[in-house]
């Protein structure tokens, strides 16, 4: 059964939303709580235009709405790109909102940051982890809101107190009097209720779905072909086009042989834009020939001489210079001068592609007065504004019709394909999907910066750490992305440093430092595990680095620095036990540990890998500790940190973007390796039981643990330290 | 014109036989859930069956397959281990992002048709030509040993 109802006019939504959302403000960056906002809002009075008589029926807020005959559709703010959001989601609605979870369908939210804006990204946008922390009290509040005035509904009809009724499985009884009434039939009375002012969320101690593992929502389609994915689109009179673009990045198309590319059997269309074009055609075969065929020449322009050799050079130079200060604390360059014993070292980590699965497609209709866009996106307000900005249609002539991805990983947060889509399908009058092949996708990504860090520190006659500097170089994806998230006037990357100017340690002297460097061609991205996922590994390998230095284990040497960190130190240490820290080994085996806090959640992952003669590493197993505050589901927090930790290791182990003459050189997965199977080592999660604790994001906090502890484990079992991602496995041969 | 037998339904198309199987399948007859990943046979989402053999359909020409029976994910569930290996992987949710999930099933299925119970090393070397960027490895070992046991 399909749980995800066909989607509904985003024109009621809007006109329902205007009551609920109106007089919001919200900023980049500042915690404009909207869902709080929505949900205390919940419930627009009657006549006010709002969803509570927008149409039959109850709509209170943004996210819940029962028709007459009883259904029950639940909004979903957040985009499901597979980490499992819409139904922890579902579970927070359906638990206030005492419905079970096969009573409910489930619909995207349309494009609106009055109603739909994460509180803590700012704007309508899923990435960050940030789902479940902004939503674990608004959207309670949501479902409870709609549950009161249920209640509230029942007992005017049988003129009792609502104190009296109770709500459970989309019903309100009265015990007393064995009375009982649907969702459904209370429908548009309780529309007419007045709006809770301060709801009462339940005792979690009732809690019958959160902190359980829930099935999920969206996979029964997943196993049998029926889901519908962007790509997947079907509409009368859709065409097939892909798509090439200049093959360095500010090129320019000269020429293509138009005629042979139409004379390929099954192409109609053709269309050039400035530095790109397309072939369309009755299928993607046709439009892949076509595009062959059409033989284009290209302008390369002013970056015809990028290489990796000449990027990595202005980096190293870039980071020569001083940078803005991120932390500072006591004097560290003065106590590493005085260390005893002191570490000056180079970490590298390159551009990164996403590589979903899905590959980048947008199925678009423009017409004179309107337009039609059906895409996965991680940004459906970016969607829109960037088809009504290459179109000149206002935005509430176009529709966006969000689609389940198939893997975004960051990659779906940029709208770079839909633009270009809505620049080709202006030419054509019929709606176009324009998928990229394989290889379009991974040398026309927006890369994750290269990372260039020089750390230093010391340590005293007893091993202990007395200094610490760090200075990240790289470019900026929040000057790019969101340019009010920058701090120090707009010079410091708040992303860029995090991991590595907040660590979960207590060091006595700490700097860190960042220098903005803008790779010549190339526009920067968010990547999975985004600033943690290049500070952690940093970090975590130094510290790892100094424990060795100072001849101490390394879990007791970072143990010694986490004294005010108990959360830290829990997930430390039963990371540790299931591991087997202290057992030993065989000879070209070892275990490596690594501890981070990132996304509000507290992680810690120990390794054991082998290094074979010829310097080939398997990795055997991985025992993974978290401590993300409250539990939703907790088998979707095991499946994260799983598939996290697996994606992690991949970089580790693989992945690098490089470039020669402006191109780039890796082209499909052959070139651009993804973890398989045989590869992959089993997982164990342990999940800290803390419901007091402050909530925590989880799914990209398996991707920002798995490099270091992997380069630690190499470091155990061969002696030998891997300052640079992807790691040289070759150079780990024994003589 | 070339015979598509595909889950026990014959079409006659006309196309061009060095077309590969995967775009007749999806933009021709509109079966979606069978899904093209890296369109070079490295990734394995395009897989289906043919003659019950799991093959990648991204490189495999029409010519190569006329008359010959395709199964797809859409009917693998009308086989004993492809219903199996289906309800395994909901009981184990091995599934996130889903889109490789079909080629997946199907060199799933694959496998316990030749070996009714693989080893772990039988389930690596069968399923080392799907790639899952989701890393969904670790439940995809587990429901294929529960199906085998199903």
């Amino acid at each position: 059964m399909n749980a995800i109802a066909p989607g509904t006019s985003r024109r009621a939504l809007l006109k329902g939303g205007a009551a609920a959302g109106g007089g919001l403000l919200l900023g980049m960056f500042l915690p404009g709580l909207a869902r709080v906002a929505v949900a205390q809002d919940a419930g627009g009075p009657s006549g006010s235009g709002g969803p509570g008589t927008a149409a039959a029926g109850f709509a209170p807020n943004a996210y819940i709405r029962i028709d007459p005959a009883g259904a029950v559709t639940l909004i979903m703010p957040d985009t499901e790109s597979g980490q499992g959001i819409w139904t922890s989601t579902a579970m927070l609605l359906a638990e206030e909102l005492e419905v079970g979870m096969d009573q409910v369908k489930l619909q995207a939210a349309p494009p609106d940051n009055k109603l739909y804006a994460s509180p803590l990204l700012g704007e309508q946008a899923t990435g960050g982890s940030a789902s479940t922390r902004a939503d674990w009290i608004p959207l309670r509040k949501a479902g409870a809101a709609a549950r009161t005035m249920l209640i509230q509904a029942a007992a005017q009809r049988w003129s009792v107190d609502p104190a009296t009724c109770q709500a459970s499985k989309a019903m309100v009884t009265h015990a007393e009097s064995g009375r009982s009434l649907s969702y459904g039939e209370l429908a548009d009375e309780a529309g007419r209720q007045p709006v809770p002012k301060d709801v009462k969320l339940k005792d979690p101690a009732t809690f019958r779905l959160i902190g359980t593992p829930q099935k999920r929502l969206d996979t029964p389609a997943k196993v049998n072909g029926t889901a519908v994915f962007g790509i997947d689109m079907k509409l009368p009179g859709l065409k097939i086009g892909t798509v090439s673009a200049s093959p360095v990045r500010g090129g320019r198309l000269v020429s293509i042989n138009e005629a042979a590319a139409r004379s390929v059997p099954g192409v109609q269309d053709v269309v050039r834009l400035d530095d790109a074009y397309a072939v369309i055609g009755d299928h993607m075969w046709a439009a892949k020939m076509g595009l062959q065929a059409a033989a284009p020449v290209w302008d390369d322009g002013p970056n015809a001489g990028v290489s990796s050799a000449s990027l990595t050079q202005a980096l190293d130079a870039a980071s020569r210079g001083d940078g803005v200060v991120a932390k500072q604390k006591g004097d560290p360059a003065s106590a590493i001068k005085s260390a005893a014993k002191s570490i000056d070292v180079v970490y590298e980590l390159p551009f990164l592609s996403h590589a979903p699965m899905e590959p980048i497609n947008t199925t678009i209709h423009v017409r004179p007065d309107g337009a039609d866009l059906w895409v996965g996106t991680q940004v459906p307000v970016r969607a829109l504004m960037a088809v009504a900005h290459e179109t000149g249609l206002p935005p509430e002539k176009i529709q966006v019709h969000n689609q389940i991805m198939g893997g975004a990983f960051g990659r779906r947060l940029d709208v770079d394909s839909i633009t270009q889509a809505a620049r080709i399908a202006r030419h054509l009058d019929y709606p176009v999907k324009l998928i990229w092949t394989r290889e379009e996708d991974i040398q026309h990504d927006l890369f994750r910066p290269f990372y260039y860090d020089r750390i230093s520190a010391g340590l005293d006659a007893g091993g202990n750490i007395v200094g610490w500097t760090h200075k990240v170089t790289g470019s900026s994806v929040m000057a790019r992305w969101a340019p009010p998230g920058m701090k120090e006037g707009g010079r410091l990357d708040p992303d860029a440093v995090e991991g590595a100017a907040e660590t979960p340690y207590d060091l006595p002297a700490h700097r860190v430092e960042y220098v903005r460097a803008e790779p010549q061609g190339l526009t920067t991205a968010w990547w999975r595990g985004v600033g943690p996922t290049h500070n952690v590994f940093v970090v975590e390998s130094v510290m790892d680095e100094l424990a060795s230095a100072a001849g101490k284990d390394p879990v007791s040497f970072r143990r010694g620095l986490l004294g005010h960190n108990p959360r830290a130190l829990a997930v430390l240490d039963l990371a540790v036990s299931k591991s087997g820290w202290n057992q030993s080994l065989p000879h070209g085996r070892g275990r490596g540990v690594a501890l981070q806090f990132a996304f509000g959640s507290y992680v810690a992952a120990v390794l054991d890998a082998e290094v074979a003669a010829d310097g080939t590493v398997r990795i055997h197993r991985a025992d993974v500790a978290v401590d993300c505050g409250p539990v939703v589901n907790p088998d979707t927090i095991r499946a994260q940190l799983e598939g996290g930790l697996i994606f992690g290791l991949t970089m580790a182990l693989y992945s690098e973007i490089t470039l020669s003459n402006g191109r780039v050189d890796q082209s499909n997965f052959h070139d651009y390796r993804m973890m398989r199977i045989n590869e992959a080592p089993v997982v164990e999660v342990h999940v800290v039981d803390n419901p007091a604790g402050s909530i925590g994001g989880i799914g990209e906090t398996g991707t920002a643990i798995a490099a270091p502890a992997l380069a630690n484990a190499i470091f155990a079992a061969s002696g030998r330290r891997l300052r640079r991602i992807p790691f040289a496995t070759g150079q780990l041969a024994s003589a | 014109m070339i015979t598509l037998l595909v889950n026990g339904e014959s079409h006659q198309v006309d196309l061009p036989p060095d077309m590969p199987l995967l775009w007749a399948l999806r933009d021709v007859l509109g079966l979606t859930g069978t899904k093209f990943g890296c369109g070079i046979a490295q990734c394995g989402a395009c897989t289906v069956h043919v003659a019950g053999e799991a093959v990648r359909s991204c490189l495999l020409p029409l010519a190569s397959v006329s008359g010959r029976p395709i199964t797809t994910i859409e009917a693998i569930g009308a086989t004993a281990n492809g219903a199996k290996v289906q309800k395994a992987w909901l009981d184990t949710e091995v599934v996130q992002c889903g889109y490789c999930q079909s080629g997946q099933i199907m060199s799933a299925t694959a496998l316990l048709d030749r070996v009714p119970q693989p080893t772990d090393a039988d389930i690596d070397t069968a399923m080392a030509g799907n790639i899952c960027r989701c890393g969904t490895y670790v439940r995809i070992r587990k429901a294929i040993h529960n199906a085998s046991q199903a």
